[in-house]
């Protein structure tokens, strides 16, 4: 019997009864692959709003045997992590509303979404300040761009105990700003690199104004990044020289910038960190995605036409709940192809920066293992 | 060439125990450190003398070696191909091994199952005699990489590096023990192999931790059970100096090793058994004297039946 079939069990529901309930337990209710949401309130319809591609996006919810909570049960995998509002409709207002019962929340630039965790999902540990981790720097940094006509604010992370003396791997972050204050990047370092998983790195965090135009394959965006950027960094701090220990990473829009400034210069970066990649090509026909596609609809025409060899090695990564697995699980076959050595990985989550967290710990120690075996202080 | 008197401790970071080790054997004087598992870091010290009153002399062995091979440009040669080759063998150890030692937990995963019962511990016997003949192996492997090396190139004939033991030499005869710290295992143990090192002392204590301790063992072995990627097969790494007999070193061995998973710690065990598998948490210590061990309370060995137990007095 499940929590809400014991409280139906119980017959007429008073006030009293809902409040114990309510009390008891900590929502939305997981019990295995059943996870039910739970609004209490006046309203004409509670509906879910979620963003599992598969799945209608809204969906409603029933009123529970005539009291005032709403209910609605759906079948959520192990593992999951589901990002979710409510839409609380009432005398013709609709209203979307973070759920008042899930203190669970995960922030994003547009403000914040509740969050469901799957049976088994565990928030990993290493995304968490640990006090024993010596703490990285970051250093600001303008770079001229003639590609751009203007200078650019970057951000350089520098590793804890960073010294001259040593060369580092870059690591070059689209959305960087954005990697860390959405996804912790910086704490992810710092704990990474204290438990020898990944290699101490320079890590450059750039950002775009203009980001949906500039990472759509956009020339001049490749020329910043390779041409200007990297001299500027390789002027400034000591880089390791060998095309591997050079990376470029990105999320969604940030995955097409990676691999399209890797393809439009081969030969510099050798290792590419592709998140959530918005790799939408049509085989037929225009997409249907909008026209702030189209140059990334050419790009991958044009990729898959001719791939070359982007880079040596690359992680991949996409959620199973995102419109573009179709487009990332394509890829894979594509870029091994090329020679390349690939790392492909599904998890069950969306198109979202707490997604693109939970992969880095096997990302970064897929393109940049530490010396974990050898080291003991 | 195993030595007298040896203190391994646990790791030293944050919560040293060194100087309370010094103290306890009567020892004044200056003590030599070897920093070099900290590589590009060797001279940054600092704590370290502060912990010991000031009374360390670093004899910087990573930067003088960055000096030999500056000037001594084809030994640096001869010296990464060798590396390069010493790696190449590890590899293809590691193919050999993870094979081997995924059956011997599979057939450990067996052992409590229905029907198989008396027939999984031959098997199982037959498995840890085929690692151990793999480790052994390995080490005779790179044994005689070593030994095509010394007899080739001759490296305490040649000046760059006689003119450092010299140097290492005097500084090691005003010097009352020699502390080893921790860091990356296979550059101490090459730089303090590369200057012969632990064959200048004249009877002076050894006080070492972290990969320190590894290095003076018979066979370093690299171990983490919970790598990011892959099994965390513990490895051999080669033959270490030898100043200690017996010992398998495992250095923050609560935080690197599944101590709670029987079937592992007994595995371990058998496999490198009849060595004292001996875990090193901080502030943990063990004495090597008159050609034994000794542990404080608190310092815990791998058994053979998967548990832990005190090392014993």
């Amino acid at each position: 019997m499940s929590l809400l079939g014991d409280l139906a069990a119980k017959g007429t529901l008073g006030p009293s009864d809902l409040d114990a309930f309510l009390r008891a337990h900590r929502f939305p209710l997981v019990e295995g692959r059943t996870v039910t949401f739970v609004y209490v309130g006046a309203a004409d319809e509670v509906r879910l709003r979620h963003w599992i591609s598969g799945l209608p996006t809204s969906q409603p919810f029933q009123r529970f045997h005539g009291s005032p909570m709403w209910t609605l049960s759906i079948d959520i995998p192990e593992g999951s992590r589901v990002e979710y509002k409510l839409e609380v409709i009432r005398g013709g207002h609709h209203q979307l509303i973070q759920d008042p019962l899930n203190e669970n929340l995960a922030r994003d630039p547009y403000g914040a979404n509740s969050v469901v965790f799957g049976a088994g999902y565990a928030r990993p540990d290493w995304v968490n300040h640990d006090s024993e981790a010596r703490l990285g720097e970051i250093h600001e940094l303008k770079v001229e761009s003639a590609a751009f006509g203007e200078s650019r604010d970057v951000l350089v992370y520098l590793p804890a105990r960073f010294r001259t003396t040593r060369r580092y791997p870059l690591l070059v972050v689209h959305d960087g700003p954005d990697y860390m204050k959405y996804a912790s990047l910086r704490t992810v370092l710092d704990n990474l690199i204290h438990r020898l998983e990944v290699q101490p790195m320079i890590v450059a965090l750039t950002g775009s104004p203009n980001r949906l135009v500039e990472y759509a394959d956009d020339e001049r965006h490749a020329r910043f990044i390779a041409d200007e950027l990297v001299p500027s960094l390789e002027a400034r701090y000591p880089l390791l020289p060998q095309t591997i220990s050079r990376g470029l990473m990105g999320a969604s829009f940030g995955g097409v910038a990676s691999l399209s400034t890797a393809w439009r210069r081969p030969g510099v970066f050798g290792s590419l960190l592709l998140q959530s990649g918005s790799f939408v090509f049509t085989d037929i026909g225009p997409n249907d995605r909008g026209p702030v596609f189209d140059p990334v609809v050419r790009f991958m025409s044009d990729f898959r036409a001719r791939p070359g060899r982007p880079a040596d090695q690359a992680y991949v990564s996409c959620g199973t709940y995102e419109g573009l697995i179709y487009y990332n699980r394509s890829i894979v076959p594509l870029l091994q192809s090329t020679g390349m050595h690939v790392k492909f990985t599904e998890a069950r989550d969306g198109h979202n920066w707490e997604n693109w967290r939970d992969r880095l710990r096997e990302a970064l120690t897929t393109l940049f293992p530490g010396q974990l075996m050898m080291v003991y202080e | 060439m195993v030595h007298s008197r040896v203190v391994v401790l646990g790791p030293q970071r944050l919560q040293p125990t060194l100087a309370d080790a010094v103290a306890s054997l009567g020892i004044k004087g200056r003590l030599a450190a070897v920093t070099a598992g900290w590589e590009e870091r060797e001279s940054e010290d600092q704590e370290l003398a502060a912990h010991l009153h000031g009374r360390t002399t670093n004899l910087a062995l990573y930067e003088r070696a960055d000096g030999v091979f500056r000037y001594d440009t084809e030994l640096h040669k001869a010296t990464r191909e060798r590396q390069d080759r010493i790696r190449r063998s590890q590899e293809l150890y590691r193919l050999r091994l993870a094979h081997q030692l995924e059956a011997a937990r599979e057939l450990c995963r067996r052992e409590s199952l229905a029907g198989y019962e008396g027939l999984v511990a031959p098997q199982l016997e037959g498995a840890i005699a085929g690692l151990r003949a793999l480790d052994d192996e390995h080490v005779q492997r790179i044994r005689s990489i070593h030994v095509e090396f010394q007899l080739r190139w001759k490296p305490f004939e040649r000046e760059s590096i006689a003119l450092q033991r010299r140097e290492l030499e005097a500084t090691l005869k005003d010097c009352s023990a020699l502390c080893i710290a921790g860091g990356n295992v296979g550059i101490l143990l090459n730089r303090l192999r590369m200057f012969g090192v632990l064959d200048m002392l004249r009877g002076q204590p050894i006080f070492a931790w972290s990969a320190g301790a590894m290095v003076l063992t018979e066979r370093i072995v690299l171990f983490h059970d919970f790598p990011p990627q892959g099994a965390g097969d513990p490895e051999v790494l080669e033959a270490g100096l030898g100043a200690v007999e017996g010992l398998v070193a495992l250095p923050h061995a609560d935080r690197r090793l599944a101590l709670d998973d029987r079937a592992r710690v007994s595995l371990f065990a058998r496999r490198f058994a009849p060595a004292l598998c001996a875990a090193l948490p901080p502030r943990t210590r063990l004495d090597w004297s008159d050609g034994r061990w000794s542990g404080e309370s608190g310092t815990r060995k791998l058994c053979a039946d998967g548990a832990l137990a005190e090392v014993g007095t």
